[in-house]
């Protein structure tokens, strides 16, 4: 009787573990990145080795690249110098070593965790890795996906390999349905509110249950993404007839005869029934509301009516009010808004956006609010341009950009002014995350939507 | 990599807890394409003000500060992003081991492989430790001990793998290129 992980964790092993030894385990797919791959090559170039495995693996860039057209396409140059350099040496880097690049004006370039299960190239039971956190949005299709270090980087580039200690499992089981208006993202923010950022350090959660069964590809990924935020390195969900449609066709995906075989294979990648978990936790999704943060870490959140809990004696959720501007017993509900962003490897596909568009329809941004809108791909882009979600946007006076990580992480360009209120739909609401002295808000599309619309925290449950 | 057997020295503490990487180093430093003088960085948005002159009320700051190589820091210290940059800052800066009650999975791996030490302690130890700023404190790596200056002697939780290569210095990319002939022989026999 063996779980989901462990059919995936067993199919990879290279050499098994020890006591005194991790095991050596095979990586299918390397996703990189400009920001942590510069020096994983240098190590390479330094010890004269190949890419071990360039066929397994893929780069784009997408954290530092800017959003602005004129930047991207209009040949005005990178305004930030350093963006401009990595740029710069991911191309030479992915050129001296044969590895399949995404660059900035490539139509299947986007985020590296929106781009790959988009193009098929995630795919159910396999082990997927890269130098980022969210890499667990991969786990959505049953895979083992994880984030790496630059060092293992390096491990992978050169041996298509890593060495790793077995995890344990953890189930996240979710029943029921969720109401009108709650969405993936809320659900995962109750999930780490319930048990708590490190509730998840040492496992792989797998998220189980009606309510994840009902979910589609977008959400299951939205899910899976903030993993993550609950400490756990991998999320990971059974593949079904949900993720079987979401694949089919798709460009890299496997086609024909390969393709049923394939199915047949990935049917297998379900834990079976008794198989036991380390530890878990139920949920009942039915009882969710929008849910939005409070404070500087994911965890500090609360349900959108309710007040921010108060707590005599705690240093640190002091230090996190007074970091936020706010105070223990107040209503979030009707709390000034400067800036909002929609996008992000958590909330910036096409399923997003369109809730997005269903909210701003006919509606305006408020005055006061600065709303950006980005698309987690290219494709995702020009997607949201044939539905209409782009005029929709353009016409509610919100700014439409090119894809990529965005105001997601201050480090493009795109940042929150000092001191603002920044309603967000990415994954991190950490001090400083979204430029010096930003105040984050995390929430779902809809609510993000809502919110600037009003110019205030909403509950969009009244808009829809 | 240099052995790593002992870290000998006073103590820093920030006991903040969940301590996340965006923290210890803030992204808009992540443009650099080395890891070399991240240490600068380090605590960037609690270490200076706006205009970039120092915080002078900031532990990192004080002149007492100086020389320490062990940061005692809150509960679930690295929480974030896989940044490497996390470790490189610290190693930079001068510091040798993190202490704290819980560390992030992927801060510990990244750490490890850069021969800072990720110590995890009882709250007991901990409490003491973050009362106690700038307390002389011995880790060793050989007896996986660690020292307060009252005596009081705590065993910590190293993986066995881990602290071998740190002993002797051993780089984990040579041990791993050495069951080439494994990898080799796993993937001629996938059939997927
Ligand atoms: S969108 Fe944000 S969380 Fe996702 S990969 Fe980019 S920076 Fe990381």
């Amino acid at each position: 009787m063996r779980t989901l992980f462990d059919k995936v964790w067993a199919a990879h092993v290279v050499v098994a573990e020890t006591p005194d030894t991790p095991a050596v385990l095979y990586i299918d797919l390397h996703l990189i990145h400009e920001v942590t791959s510069p020096q994983a090559f240098s190590v390479l170039k330094g010890l004269g080795l190949p890419v071990r495995r360039p066929d397994r693996t893929l780069a784009t860039m997408d954290h530092s690249t800017p959003t602005s057209s004129d930047q991207v396409f209009g040949g005005v140059p990178i305004k930030v110098d350093a963006a401009a350099k990595q740029v710069r040496q991911l191309e030479q880097n992915a050129a001296e070593f044969g590895v399949e690049l995404f660059g900035m004006r490539d139509a299947r370039r986007g985020i590296v965790h929106v781009i790959s299960p988009e193009l098929g190239c995630t795919q159910p039971g396999m082990t997927i890795v890269c130098g980022d956190s969210h890499t667990s949005t991969h786990g959505a299709f049953g895979a083992l996906a994880f984030g790496i270090g630059t060092t293992e980087v390096g491990h992978v580039f050169a041996t298509q390999s890593l060495l790793q200690r077995k995890p344990k499992t953890f189930a996240v089981n979710v029943e029921g349905r969720l109401r009108a208006g709650v969405s993936a993202k809320d659900l995962i923010l109750a999930v780490i509110g319930k048990i708590g950022v490190s509730g998840g350090t040492g496992y792989v959660l797998e998220y189980r249950g009606s309510a994840i069964r009902a979910l589609s590809m977008d959400e299951r990924m939205t899910v899976c993404n903030m993993s993550i935020e609950a400490g756990a390195r991998a999320g990971m969900i059974a593949p079904d007839e949900t993720t079987f449609a979401y694949l089919k066709g798709r460009p890299r995906a496997p086609q024909g005869k390969d393709w049923d075989l394939a199915v047949a294979r990935w049917r297998t990648l379900v834990s079976d029934p008794g198989a036991t978990f380390d530890a878990s936790v139920d949920i009942d999704a039915s009882a969710l509301e929008p849910m939005i943060t409070y404070g500087t870490n994911p965890g500090m959140v609360v349900a959108i009516g309710a007040n921010i809990p108060t707590k005599t004696g705690d240093a640190v959720f002091d230090k996190a009010l007074h970091y936020m501007g706010f105070h223990g017993g107040e209503a979030m509900l009707g709390k000034r808004v400067d800036v909002v962003f929609i996008g992000s490897c958590t909330n910036g596909r096409l399923e997003d956006l369109q809730a997005a568009a269903q909210i701003l329809k006919g509606r305006k941004v408020a005055p006061s609010v600065h709303l950006l809108i980005v698309p987690g791909s290219q494709e995702i882009k020009r997607a949201a341009e044939a539905a209409g979600y782009a005029d929709i946007f353009k016409a509610a006076g919100a700014d439409w950009r090119e894809s990529g990580c965005s105001m997601c992480l201050g480090m493009n360009g795109d940042t929150v002014p000092a001191g603002q209120y920044a309603i967000s739909t990415s994954n991190r609401n950490f001090e400083g995350r979204q430029g010096v002295g930003a105040r984050t808000l995390l929430v779902s599309p809809f609510t993000a939507a809502a919110s600037a619309v009003q110019g205030r925290i909403t509950d969009p449950r009244g808009m829809l | 990599m240099e052995p790593v057997i002992r870290v000998h020295s006073k103590t820093v503490v920030i006991s903040s807890s969940n301590i996340d990487t965006d923290q210890i180093i803030p992204a808009r430093f992540l443009t650099t394409t080395t890891k070399e003088g991240l240490g600068r960085q380090l605590f960037a948005d609690w270490r200076y003000h706006a205009d970039g002159s120092p915080n002078p009320h900031f532990v990192l700051n004080r002149p007492e500060s100086h020389g320490a190589q062990i940061l005692v820091a809150g509960r679930n210290f690295g929480c974030g992003s896989s940044r490497e940059h996390a470790p490189w800052a610290l190693l930079d800066f001068g510091f040798r081991a993190v202490i704290s009650t819980e560390i992030a999975d992927i801060f510990t791996g990244n750490s490890l492989k850069n021969g800072l030490l990720p110590i995890v302690v009882d709250a007991a130890t901990s409490a003491w430790l973050l009362e106690h700023p700038g307390a002389d404190v011995d880790i060793d790596l050989e007896s996986k001990r660690l020292t307060l200056p009252t005596g009081v002697s705590v065993s910590f939780p190293l993986d066995a793998f881990a602290r071998h290569c740190l002993l002797n210095g051993i780089d984990e990319l040579g041990y791993l290129r050495s069951k080439t002939a494994d990898i080799e022989r796993y993937e001629a026999a996938r059939t997927w």
